[in-house]
């Protein structure tokens, strides 16, 4: 019962978001600090994950690839394929809504415990646009990373193969460029904005609604973390089966 | 001038706010006190639009809250000046960020114009030099000094106090009392302060309202606390050494 109130209450919120907008004048500094914050700042992150991950997908192919009859290009494939349809949107995310859920949960939830949340309602102002809209709009930014993570990816993936010895440069650019389907990578934009939604808005929720002190700010992180995650990995699945399906 | 009519407020089986009344002037600073959990800050949130009493009225100046559209709402808050138990300052902001918020949030003054403002404003609240320090740079005292002048900034007509004392040394909270009764006497505004200090009691205490278990059990001036006979105030009051000693002084002089 308490998960069917919160889920309510979650769209509740999402209404609230777009009533009474903050002036355009102060929202434009604020989308521009939380474009900064939740994307410019997560890039090192993502840049870092996405290489090693794309360099383990082309080795642990290469590795596999027992039989001589498979070709030596179906490394750069699988890598590709591998980077661009699940590591780059679903992996990031889920990293995403470790390191900018838990900031934005604990950030929101601190303003929350501290009574500057109160402190803008008496102002008269929309908190939860003032707060939440900036960073839903800078999250938008989000498939900008993603590009990039897949594009480090299949980067890193080049790297270990062709330095580490399991293929040859050229084998691996050809296999990037088999059978390429440019809708697998419309299919991972819908995904990454779907899912930037979602890391934008569920932490906000458990910030914006926490009860308690510093302890419990800690608490609604983590579970901010374990929800974001969860709902990733269902719309994965919902979303994959609906576009690819 | 506040005019509160038999408030009620419950939070699910609690029900904290049993019928309340209360009239609170304009000019004057106005005091709730009782004990913790008497429901003073929930009788104050009630007052400033942040709970909703499930029954009764809270007019400003004729003008009932509960009647009120959202936009007119969200007008008669901006005629509300707030100072918070932690002073509610926005941590990211420095000290003229703070108190220039609502003034670029509501206003469609030049930079010029708000910073003159700013000055203006923590000149008054004797805070000189302190434009770009940020919260976590200043003393307590001196963030309560900038939650006042964020409160004071849009020249309300109503200004909320939740215990502005608290964890201030005597001397620094003698200081903000009296900045608050200047302030409320300078501007003209209906006051209300939730406070459970005596001191503050006895330095500005104009009208007092004494809440007990939900309930409004007392209400008079500052002189009148020291002469009532109501058990609930007298326990109140007297809890400590120094107010035990100061009655005996007044009961011995008396006789």
């Amino acid at each position: 019962m308490n998960y069917i109130a919160s889920i309510g209450s979650y769209f509740i919120m999402i209404w609230e978001v777009f009533k009474k907008p903050t002036k355009w004048r102060i929202m434009k500094t604020l989308i521009l600090k939380e474009i900064d914050e939740l994307i410019y700042g997560s890039l090192g992150i993502i840049i870092f994950i996405s290489f090693f991950i794309g360099g383990v997908v082309a080795i642990q192919t290469a590795l596999n690839m027992t039989n001589p009859l498979i070709p030596e290009n179906l490394i750069g494939f699988a890598t590709r394929q591998s980077v661009i349809l699940e590591f780059a949107p679903t992996f990031c995310s889920i990293i995403m809504a470790g390191k900018v859920g838990s900031y934005i949960t604990s950030s929101i939830g601190t303003m929350r415990v501290t009574e500057q949340i109160d402190a803008l309602e008496v102002m008269g102002v929309n908190s939860l646009n003032y707060l939440v809209f900036p960073k839903m709009i800078a999250m938008f930014f989000y498939p900008f990373a993603i590009a990039i993570a897949m594009f480090v990816g299949v980067l890193g993936g080049w790297i270990a193969s062709s330095f580490g010895g399991f293929s040859s440069s050229a084998a691996f650019i050809e296999g990037i460029q088999l059978d390429f389907t440019p809708y697998h990578i419309t299919y991972s934009f819908i995904k990454t904005i779907i899912f930037a939604f979602v890391i934008a808005t569920i932490p906000s929720f458990h910030g914006y609604f926490m009860k308690g002190g510093a302890l419990e700010v800690g608490k609604a992180s983590t579970t901010a973390f374990v929800w974001t995650s969860v709902v990733i990995i269902v719309l994965n699945y919902i979303l994959t089966q609906l576009l690819l399906g | 001038m506040i005019k509160v009519d038999n408030i009620h407020k419950t939070f699910g089986d609690a029900h904290v706010l049993k019928g309340i009344s209360a009239c609170f002037d304009k000019g004057k600073t106005n005091l709730i006190i009782g004990q913790s959990g008497s429901g003073k800050t929930v009788f104050l949130k009630c007052l400033l639009g942040l709970f909703t009493p499930e029954e009764g009225s809270i007019v400003y100046d004729g003008q009932d809250y509960s009647e009120l559209t959202n936009n007119e709402k969200r007008y008669l808050r901006q005629d509300m000046g707030m100072v918070f138990q932690g002073s509610a300052l926005f941590d990211s902001m420095t000290v003229q960020g703070n108190i220039m918020f609502p003034l670029e949030m509501f206003t469609k003054q030049s930079v010029s114009e708000m910073q003159d403002r700013v000055d203006f404003v923590l000149k008054r609240v004797n805070l000189i030099d302190a434009h770009h320090k940020f919260p976590s740079e200043i003393s307590g005292g001196m963030q309560k000094r900038v939650a006042i002048a964020r409160a004071i900034v849009m020249n309300p007509k109503y200004l909320f106090c939740d215990e502005p004392n608290s964890g201030l040394d005597p001397k620094t909270a003698i200081l903000i009392d009296n900045l608050i009764q200047e302030i409320t006497k300078e501007y003209n505004i209906t006051t209300v302060i939730n406070t459970h200090d005596m001191n503050s009691v006895m330095e500005i205490g104009e009208k007092i309202i004494f809440l007990k278990d939900g309930l409004k059990e007392w209400e008079g001036t500052k002189n009148e606390i020291f002469k009532t006979d109501n058990d609930a105030i007298t326990n109140f009051v007297y809890s400590s050494e120094l107010f035990k000693k100061v009655r005996q002084m007044y009961i011995e002089e008396r006789n």
